[in-house]
């Protein structure tokens, strides 16, 4: 029965499925990609660290952790050193300078994997020359070729070739300090490795094949905490970078997810019209007899026979899409991901889009189970409404909805908490522009003025017309504007918070790793360019070694203590000072400039650092600097504006302790262009080739293409539902088609103009769809100032570009789809109303 | 008033051709009825439709009120049908997302006169509906929306009148009732009327009988 029910509609109802289709494929794609993605980092884990071991440490190996170096050397089958630090490069053709992370370089690193370069053999033959290889963007960016020479520190080298490739590094990865590979025989001779200079220490090694890596880790673990060394693995590579990708494709699996809903909305709007349609069918068949349940099965079965349909379209569909995955995410990939089919993926999507739809279309489908044999008695259609209202069984599905969403939710972000606020946030934005769409049907309804142009009535009219598609439209539209204006509104908001930093008078250069010896003569030659020293910070580096005299064994023995064993690890860059900078406030305790002689230091801490570290006001600490234990008792404890562009940190000292220490400076000014800007860097690098700088200039146009990069990801995906939102317009508008034609043909015949009947169409989209952009819009500039003011603690200044562009573009493309699909019922001949098959 | 000469109609059906009027002729003067009568599938409506300017014909041709339908593309159609033509259907054809008074003042808002209110809410007193004038279609009966479909088909002071089975779809008081009152109205205008009936009845009240019977007149 269902089938032969369907015969006359299956057009129809596979149109109504359509909503569903970009939805699944887009869950299908991000899906089989990201298993892909993960199977590709099982494969290539190797080469993502290009040993089996790693050991790294922020400053020159101790003579206790040369040992285990060097008793590893021993076990090894091969090994290699690298010392990475960022520096300085001038390019001796243009005189042109830039910062860079240097890799210096010894042995055959990597052994997994290649470095890709061009000439291929420059991978081999550099670390016999004074030869390097610079990453291919640098030398597009200085119009530099293989066999120019390149200044880092004090020597001139040649550049033997382009680097293409480095094994796990990612294209964005570089983006701040391009990568150049130097033999590490000449760093000495650079003059880059002198004290104080921020280097990277990293040991590679290899083993014979299956040799007990993780084994040997574990039984070194102590040890290597103990002497501040860090560890890489391939299996902890492999999980750490398959967890970040998770996340990745779980946050764009949920994007997708949002582009069902919105076509299950659709859907459950089209089976409302097409059910309330089938009414008289339904009256006639309880008249012959039919059970509820019976009459009620038919329409089930037609759905899930469609859903089918519409499932395995967004299938092919997704599958095609996911090999275009990897191009739009080529620049965030550590490894190269195929197009294999997932067979898992494609069944997940097949039932979660099944199911979905079947959800969401029970809501109108129930009131089939009430229809009344008396209604074949009747003629008007308005009774048939009330059957839908008041129905249980309707909260039990709206129910079932919420739980499915959360259900799904939870497994693509692994966290109930998130889960819920995303539900929640999902919701309310469905709820806010049902809301709103409701009162815009109660307000036209009730307040169209009768005074206004008869085709502005009758164009507002069609919004609460019987079968009218408002909410859904207004729905789907605008949760995909809201979609892509947050996009927009974090994107700006992020950029604008960096290049708030760089407007009038606050700093916009830094120049680091100056020595005290330089400290005077760079201030003087940054007067010398008539550029103002903004500031002069002195950095001492030290290492926690006791919080109240526990040590780290101590505090990793007895965890009731409740200080953070993390704290040890790492390097503390902290300064001296007698007065607070304009981004700190005290939030407890005293702060004393300076220290009495013979008296502890009492430091100053960042308030959310001592809350990580465990420790309050009063707390003893003990650092070792550079050799030498320091006592300090915490006097205060600070909040830090962390987002202005000045030099902040975790630990302050008062004058009076560390003045002595070794220590480098760092220097900020202001530029006032690029041209003043270059100039002054290849002043600097050509008389101190140790000092580096930062231009914020270049820093914010990286971070604006690196957003955009991400933008573009983001937006691919979303773009989903707004194509979905697109869909579902089109479709709602063929549902509502032939009652369409037969009012446009009786106002033709009634001597209605294809003008007039333009206008009629135009008022109604154009409405629509400027309704659903601004309510889409200010749900973006809810939620982003949300963000604002809970995440990114910025203020937020939306763009009014920006929004304009949105009102206009969605407004104007919801009015072109209207007027395009609602062309063919502009131009029926009148004859048709007097016949009763319109 | 209305002048049709020698009008030829063809559907094509599938690979067939079907020749629903063939060589009609006829001419109706200003102020007379005229009914249009014959069994179904004589080709009633489609000549009816064909008068009012809603179709093309194949052959022929028809003059209304001084302009040739042929020589007018559809939106010179529209015009003339809503300045010189009213219509009455047999299935009522209100809009319904409208009340009774929008209804009414349709054509003269296409028109876009300045008094369509007061003269639909003089209309629907004449059809005896004023205390509906607020009401919706669906909140009508049949006999209520056909008295609706009255007054709007004489809103914009027709020259001509076509009703299409007026009375088909109510019963025989309230068809009765409709009927009197489209005459009534039509004499008080002095509007010319063309209707469509298979009430012989009905047909004889008026000045000329159409008889068509397989797309020709006999």
């Amino acid at each position: 029965m269902a089938w032969r029910d369907s015969r006359k509609n299956r057009a129809r109802l596979l149109f109504f499925i359509s909503s569903i289709v970009l939805g699944i494929a887009a869950l299908v794609a991000i899906a089989t990609f990201g298993k892909n993605l993960k199977q590709e980092i099982d494969n290539q884990a190797a080469s993502l660290i290009g040993a089996d071991l790693e050991i790294s440490s922020g400053k020159p190996l101790t003579t206790s952790a040369k040992t285990l170096i060097d008793s590893l050397i021993d076990i090894s089958k091969s090994n290699a050193e690298e010392h990475q630090f960022a520096s300085m490069a001038r390019f001796a053709k243009n005189g042109g300078t830039r910062l860079v992370q240097i890799r210096a370089l010894k042995g055959a690193y990597p052994f997994y994997g290649e470095l890709e370069t061009a000439p291929v053999s420059a991978a081999s033959t550099f670390l016999d020359d004074q030869k390097i290889l610079v990453d291919k963007t640098l030398l597009l960016q200085f119009n530099a070729t293989v066999g120019d020479t390149v200044k880092l520190g004090d020597l001139n080298f040649q550049i033997a070739g382009s680097l293409i490739n480095t094994p796990g590094k990612t294209a964005i990865s570089g983006s701040v300090a391009p990568t150049i590979f130097m033999p590490l025989s000449l760093l000495e001779k650079t003059g880059l490795s002198q004290k104080g200079s921020r280097i990277n220490y990293k040991y590679y090694f290899r083993f014979v094949d299956h040799y007990p890596v993780d084994r040997l880790v574990e039984h070194l673990d102590d040890e290597l905490e103990k002497l501040s060394l860090r560890i890489e693995t391939i299996a902890n590579t492999k999980e750490n970078t398959g967890r970040s990708f998770t996340d990745l494709t779980d946050f764009l699996g949920l994007v997708g997810f949002i582009a069902l809903m919105l076509g299950c909305l659709g859907v459950s709007s089209s089976i409302h019209v097409y059910v309330k349609e089938k009414l008289p069918s339904v009256a006639i068949l309880r008249c012959i007899g039919a059970y509820s349940r019976q009459t009620f099965l038919i329409y089930l079965v037609q759905i899930i026979g469609i859903s089918i349909i519409g499932a395995l379209l967004g299938v092919l569909l997704g599958t095609i899409i996911q090999q275009a995955l990897p191009w739009v995410l080529q620049d965030f990939l550590p490894v190269t991901v195929g197009g294999t089919v997932s067979w898992l993926a494609i069944t997940q999507g097949i039932l979660i889009g099944v199911f979905m739809a079947m959800l969401f279309s029970l809501i109108p489908l129930i009131g089939v189970r009430k229809v009344s044999p008396l209604q074949t008695l009747r003629n008007q259609s308005h009774d048939r409404l009330s059957i839908f209202k008041e129905d249980p069984l309707k909260w039990l599905i709206y129910v079932s909805i919420v739980i499915f969403i959360t259900v799904f939710s939870r497994f693509q972000l692994n966290n109930w908490y998130q889960s819920i606020i995303f539900v929640i946030g999902v919701l309310l934005a469905f709820l806010i522009l049902y809301g709103v769409a409701i009162l815009l049907i109660k307000v036209l309804r009730r307040y169209t003025p009768l005074s206004w142009p008869y085709v502005w009535r009758q164009g507002l009219a069609n919004l609460y017309r019987p079968n009218n598609q408002t909410v859904t439209l207004l729905v789907a539209i605008g949760l995909g504007t809201a979609l892509i204006a947050s996009l927009f509104f974090i994107q700006g908001m992020l950029l604008s918070r960096i290049a708030l930093s760089s407007s009038s008078n606050q700093p916009n250069m830094v120049l680091f790793d100056i020595q005290s010896s330089q400290k005077d003569e760079i201030a003087a030659l940054t007067e010398q360019s008539k550029l103002p020293v903004l500031e002069e910070v002195s950095i001492v580096t030290m290492q926690l070694i006791s919080i109240n005299n526990y040590t780290l064994e101590d505090i990793q023995r007895d965890s009731t203590l409740g200080f953070s064993s993390h704290a040890f690890g790492g390097e503390i860059r902290a300064t001296y000072r007698s007065k607070l900078t304009a981004s700190e406030k005290i939030a407890d305790g005293q702060w004393v400039g300076r220290v009495q002689t013979g008296d502890t230091a009492k430091i100053s801490l960042d308030k959310r650092y001592a809350e990580r570290l465990g420790v309050k006001v009063g707390d003893r600490l003990q650092f070792n600097v550079q050799g030498v234990v320091i006592p300090a008792i915490i006097g205060s404890l600070r909040t830090v504006d962390w987002n202005r562009m000045q030099t902040n940190f975790r630990v302050l000292f008062p004058l009076g302790i560390i003045d002595d220490a070794p220590q480098f400076h760092v220097i900020m000014t202001r530029v006032p262009n690029d041209r003043v800007s270059a100039n002054f860097q290849q002043l600097v690098v050509k008389e101190f080739p140790n000092i580096s700088v930062i231009d914020l200039g270049l820093i914010l146009s990286v971070l604006d293409g690196i957003l955009n990069k991400i933008g573009f990801v983001i937006k691919f995906i979303g773009a989903f539902s707004i194509l979905t939102g697109i869909v579902v317009l089109i479709a709602s508008i063929m549902i509502s088609k032939y009652q369409r034609i037969q009012e446009n043909v009786l106002l033709r015949t009634l001597g209605a103009s294809r003008r007039q009947l333009f206008a009629i169409t135009s008022c109604e989209y154009l409405l629509l769809g400027l309704l659903a952009s601004i309510t889409g819009i200010i749900l973006a500039l809810l939620a982003s100032a949300l963000l604002a003011l809970f995440v990114f603690e910025a203020p937020f200044k939306p763009s009014v570009l920006t929004m304009l562009l949105l009102l206009f573009g969605v407004s104007g493309l919801t009015l072109l789809i209207g007027l395009f699909n609602s062309r063919s019922t502009l131009n029926q001949p009148p004859l048709a109303v007097l016949r009763k098959e319109t | 008033m209305l002048s049709v000469k020698n009008i030829s109609k063809v559907y094509q059906s599938g690979f067939k051709k079907l020749t629903v009027l063939n060589n009609i002729s006829f001419e109706i003067a200003s102020g007379e009825t005229a009914a249009i009568v014959g069994p179904s599938g004589s080709g009633k409506t489609t000549l009816l439709g064909l008068c009012a300017g809603l179709d093309r014909y194949d052959e022929g041709s028809i003059r209304l009120h001084g302009s040739l339908l042929d020589e007018l593309d559809e939106d010179g159609l529209a015009q003339i049908r809503n300045q010189h033509v009213g219509f009455v259907f047999q299935n009522f054809q209100l809009l319904p997302t409208l009340t009774a008074l929008e209804n009414v003042m349709v054509p003269m808002e296409l028109q876009g006169a300045l008094n369509a209110k007061k003269r639909s809410l003089e209309l629907l007193d004449k059809v005896g509906l004023a205390d509906r004038a607020t009401h919706y279609a669906s909140e009508l009966s049949g006999g209520e929306q056909q008295r609706v479909a009255l007054a709007r088909a004489f809103s914009n002071n027709p020259k001509i009148l076509f009703a299409d089975e007026p009375t088909g779809n109510l019963d025989t008081e309230t068809g009765q009732k409709v009927e009197q009152l489209l005459f009534n109205l039509n004499r008080d205008a002095g509007t010319t009327l063309v209707l469509v009936t298979h009430d012989l009845e009905l047909a004889s009240k008026t000045e000329h009988i159409i008889r068509l019977k397989g797309g020709v007149l006999v």
